[in-house]
């Protein structure tokens, strides 16, 4: 069990109020993933769910249950810290056996699970090495071995891939993955990467300066962004937002297309402009147009064969379906 | 990390600690205070109440003000600091504050900078220039007094006679020198430590740098080292005052405060312990704690700033 | 600033190093030899330096006339009852420092110093009037009490300057694993900080073993510890060298080897965490 629900929480630090009140509903088993800028508050709500701060106003319930006032220990919730936060001076054994030992657990339950944990994790062969004696990729995964034993209610993960290199990123990312698939326990990972927020979750909470902007799975932000913030964030390259002449046309404050959704011409289309650098990634190429009026540089994405080059002129063409119209608020315009 | 309760437990944890120190400091000071506007003169018959009534009792006088002696104003400061020994405490104090703290803080940078060089048995050199810090003040005093600076059988007197020289009684001829000499044996090593810290945090390209630009030894030591180490040479004089302003075992051990060796502390001692006019000591001890303060106030200045980083 | 140099020049810094440091020890190397002398060549002229017929004697009868072992022990029982003592004190108080850190955090950190800057003459009477009312005066027991008081700042100050450098995460994963504040600090914090925390322990002996204005004055006869015992040689005992030598010997060996183990603490722990 893991339904988490949070009712006008709120949190200020002294007269700052980094998190206004915000309801959420986080149902059992589901993966969410906050995701937003550096600074607007992911890891601050996380905090508040796990206990590790109070809230300033507002009410968290735990399966059904005000959670509130209940200290870190007893809310059954395992945390994945960025820096893994794993006891030095313990072995790699008793780091997973941590929780456990606190839970005063039957010592041959104990070691099944950590047998369990470490056979599902890879780390059977460093149970009896300390943490300092292992790599980024290995310390993240008893972290998160310490975080299974203990079969909790809801996982909270705070950036846990941040400090691993690219490569690592990608495997720990399926690892992840796959480990709520065979657990079905409800998970909620934060993190300023709208890639992995894309390809992790069920369900997608976008933060910024503490509001939730929109809350949807991965496919309805980027196909209904509900307003430029969460277009301009969810999807990569970024979605070209374009004002002036152009938006009026649509009626419009402002227009977006994703550089997908752009046709390239070398001899016609809607807009005339001149190319600025060309990124070759093989697969695609990502072309920075510049001296369209409205948006400058406009990316586009291309197909991998394209030969365009510096300085050539080239046309571009939206394709209707896909535009989004965005009000003088910034509101979607459905 | 901080939530309601963990607040409220951190103030329970901190309450002994806060709580002793805060007895500590304010149960003497205040009885220094109280003593210092009395006449108190134990061995003229004064009495806290009646001696032997029990604990009780004298809580009862303390916080009453001991209603039994007899309040006397300004009177005790008035007679400490006009008396001639108060003045010539203060320039004692003030010369053996001073010598040691130059002796130290020049031949610590000096000492620092060779011990910074490149040799073979560094850390063996380093262990010996550090061990006197280690040695019990009495010990130091004493070995010194005896072993070294006694007229007829020390060390020093053996040598002058061997260069055909009358040996000196350091103790009694050039008592400042001799003292100023033990002490700074003392505290030498400790100023030496922390500036060879220092000097060790110096970052090399920095020097590199100069030394590009065209800067010679000098100009490197004076423009870039001695800045570095400016703030480290503030610490070891800041923290030297407030031990050496309380130097005791090293006078009690040698001179017992004869031959103009009498420092502010050693005649407070004297008049609270040995002549017993406590109120008169008590008006020192004031003095003494305003002393201290001044100094105090700009050590933690400093270390005030270094929290904030 | 270390980097390579010729080897002449490095031979001229060892030579010049080690003879100054041969001659700032000189002082405690010539008192430990002139322990293992008969009384006559310690004051023999010229001096010899190792050729005499060393000899274990002087022990024995500092010992026996002066019953060293009971001034050690009362060392001991002084510094070392402080130290622990200020440590159980220390501990919850650093935490709640470095850990909960509030506004006024700072402000008692160097309240705590500034009552370690109070002279200690200036509550000299204060301190014995207690003790006799009391009926503390030459007790060993207000002697650790007031040895850890006046201690106590430097080993908040060493504690907590030591937990500021245990990342916060890692007590959070304990609090979320579970563990209870008590579970924390002794399963969590203190393991992590033994390096810390003996180097605390380290110091603030040394420096209660070297105390010597109360030591002096609070204690005549049943808790004199050795700054004691040597005060005592001050007169006449002293002009026997080789005795004085050898109740020296004894009372600063035990902190002279404690002292080489914590040059680097010492430098943190004195200066309040402002030079590094
Ligand atoms: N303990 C604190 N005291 C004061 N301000 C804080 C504290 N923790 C976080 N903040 C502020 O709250 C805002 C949100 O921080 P955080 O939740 O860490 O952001 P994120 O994890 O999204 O990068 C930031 O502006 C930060 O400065
Ligand atoms: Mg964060």
């Amino acid at each position: 069990m893991g339904r988490i629900t949070l009712q006008k929480v709120q949190k200020k630090f002294g007269d700052v109020e980094v998190i206004p009140p915000l309801d959420l509903e986080i149902n059992d088993g589901e993966f969410v993933v906050f995701v937003g800028p550096s600074g607007c508050g992911k890891s601050t709500l996380l905090r508040l769910i796990a206990g590790l701060e109070d809230v300033s106003g507002g009410q968290i319930n735990i399966d059904g249950e005000d959670a509130t006032m209940v200290p870190p220990a007893k809310r059954k919730l395992a945390m994945v810290f960025q820096s893994y936060a794993l006891y030095p001076h313990m072995t790699v054994r008793k780091n997973i056996a941590f929780p456990m030992r606190m839970a005063k657990m039957d010592p041959a339950e104990q070691n099944k699970r950590i047998e369990n944990a470490a056979a599902a994790l890879n780390l059977t062969d460093y149970l009896d090495r300390r943490p300092g004696q292992l790599s980024g990729g290995q310390r993240q995964r008893v972290a998160i071995g310490r975080a299974i034993v203990r079969e909790p209610a809801a996982f909270l993960f705070d950036e846990p891939l941040s400090n691993l290199d690219a490569a690592l990123r990608v495997g720990m990312r399926m690892e992840i993955g796959e480990l709520h698939k065979k657990l079905d326990t409800t998970m909620i990972y934060v993190t300023h990467d709208q890639v992995e927020a894309m390809t992790m979750a069920d369900k997608i909470v976008v933060l910024r300066a503490g509001h939730i902007e929109q809350v949807g799975s991965p496919l309805e932000l980027y196909r209904t962004p509900r307003n430029t913030f969460v277009a301009g964030f969810i999807g990569s390259p970024k979605m070209n937002l374009i004002e002036g002449a152009a938006a009026a046309e649509h009626n419009a404050q402002t227009i977006g297309i994703r550089p997908e959704h752009l046709d390239v011409s070398t001899t016609a289309g809607k807009w005339e402009g001149t190319v600025g650098v060309a990124e070759h990634l093989g697969s695609d190429t990502f072309i920075h147009i510049h001296g369209i009026e409205g948006c400058d540089p406009m990316t586009v994405r291309a197909g991998g064969e394209v030969s365009v080059k510096h300085g050539d002129t080239v046309f571009l063409t939206p394709q209707a379906e896909h535009l989004h119209r965005f009000d003088a608020e910034g509101l979607r315009i459905a | 990390m901080a939530t309601q309760s963990s607040r409220s437990a951190a103030r329970i944890m901190m309450a002994p600690a806060v709580f002793l120190l805060l007895v500590w400091m304010l149960v003497p000071l205040s009885l220094t205070l109280i003593l210092s506007f009395k006449r108190f003169l134990p061995l003229r018959g004064d009495r806290i109440g009646e001696r032997g009534d029990g604990f009780g009792d004298f809580l009862l006088d303390y916080i009453t003000g001991f209603p039994t002696l007899d309040w006397v104003g300004f009177q005790n400061f008035a007679s400490f600091a006009s008396s001639g020994a108060f003045a010539d405490a203060v320039v004692t104090t003030l010369v053996i504050v001073g010598g040691v703290l130059a002796v130290s803080v020049i031949f610590g940078i000096l000492l620092a900078m060779l011990l910074d060089q490149p040799m073979w048995g560094q850390g063996v050199v380093r262990i010996l220039v550090i061990a006197p810090f280690f040695v019990m003040p009495t010990v130091s005093a004493l070995v010194w007094k005896n072993m070294f600076m006694d007229p007829t059988n020390g060390l020093f007197s053996h040598l002058w006679r061997a260069f055909g020289a009358d040996p000196v009684v350091w103790l009694s001829d050039v008592p400042m020198f001799s003292l100023i000499l033990i002490i700074s044996w003392q505290w030498l090593p400790f100023a030496t430590l922390i500036l060879l810290t220092a000097f060790q945090s110096l970052d090399s390209e920095q020097l590199e740098a100069a030394e590009m630009d065209g800067a010679g030894p000098f100009a490197r030591f004076f423009f870039i080292a001695l800045p570095h180490l400016s703030r480290a040479i503030t610490i070891v004089i800041l923290i030297q005052t407030i031990f050496l302003l309380a130097v005791f075992a090293e006078i009690f051990v040698t001179t017992g405060g004869a031959f103009g060796t009498r420092t502010l502390t050693y005649l407070i001692y004297q008049r609270v312990l040995e002549s017993q006019n406590i109120g008169l000591g008590s008006a020192g001890g004031v003095y003494a704690i305003i002393l201290a303060n001044i100094v105090a106030i700009f050590l933690m200045r400093i270390v005030g700033k270094n929290l904030d980083r | 600033m270390a980097r390579a140099v010729t080897t002449p020049r490095k031979a001229l810094n060892t030579a010049i190093a080690w003879t100054i440091g041969i001659l700032i020890f000189f002082p405690i190397l010539w008192t430990v030899l002139t322990s293992f002398k008969t009384e006559a060549e310690a004051i023999a002229n010229p001096p010899v330096f190792l050729f005499f017929d060393w000899t274990l004697e002087n022990y024995g009868v500092v010992q026996e006339r002066s019953n060293y072992m009971r001034f050690l022990w009362n060392s001991v029982i002084i510094a070392g009852g402080s130290t622990i003592l200020g440590i159980i004190i220390a501990v919850p108080a650093a935490w709640s420092m470095a850990f909960v850190p509030s506004k006024r955090t700072k402000d008692i950190l160097l309240w705590m110093l500034s009552t370690k800057m109070l002279p200690a003459v200036g509550v000299l009477y204060p301190i014995y009037l207690l003790c006799i009312e009391l009926g503390v005066l030459d007790n060993r027991y207000a002697l650790v009490v007031i040895l850890m008081l006046i201690n106590l700042p430097i080993i908040v100050w060493m504690l907590y300057t030591y937990f500021r450098e245990i990342p916060g995460e890692i007590l959070e994963a304990a609090r979320m694993d579970g563990a209870s504040l008590k579970d924390e600090l002794l399963y969590v914090l203190t393991p992590m900080a033994v390096p810390g925390i003996a180097s605390t322990l380290l110091l603030n002996f040394i420096l209660a073993w070297n105390e010597a204005f109360w030591t002096l004055n609070l204690t005549s006869v049943d808790a004199a510890p050795l700054t004691a015992f040597i005060a005592s040689y001050s007169s006449p005992e002293g002009l026997f060298f080789a005795k004085l030598s050898a109740a020296s010997t004894m009372a600063i060996a035990p902190i002279l080897i404690l002292g080489w183990f914590s040059q680097k603490q010492l430098v943190r722990g004195l200066t309040f965490g402002a030079v590094k």
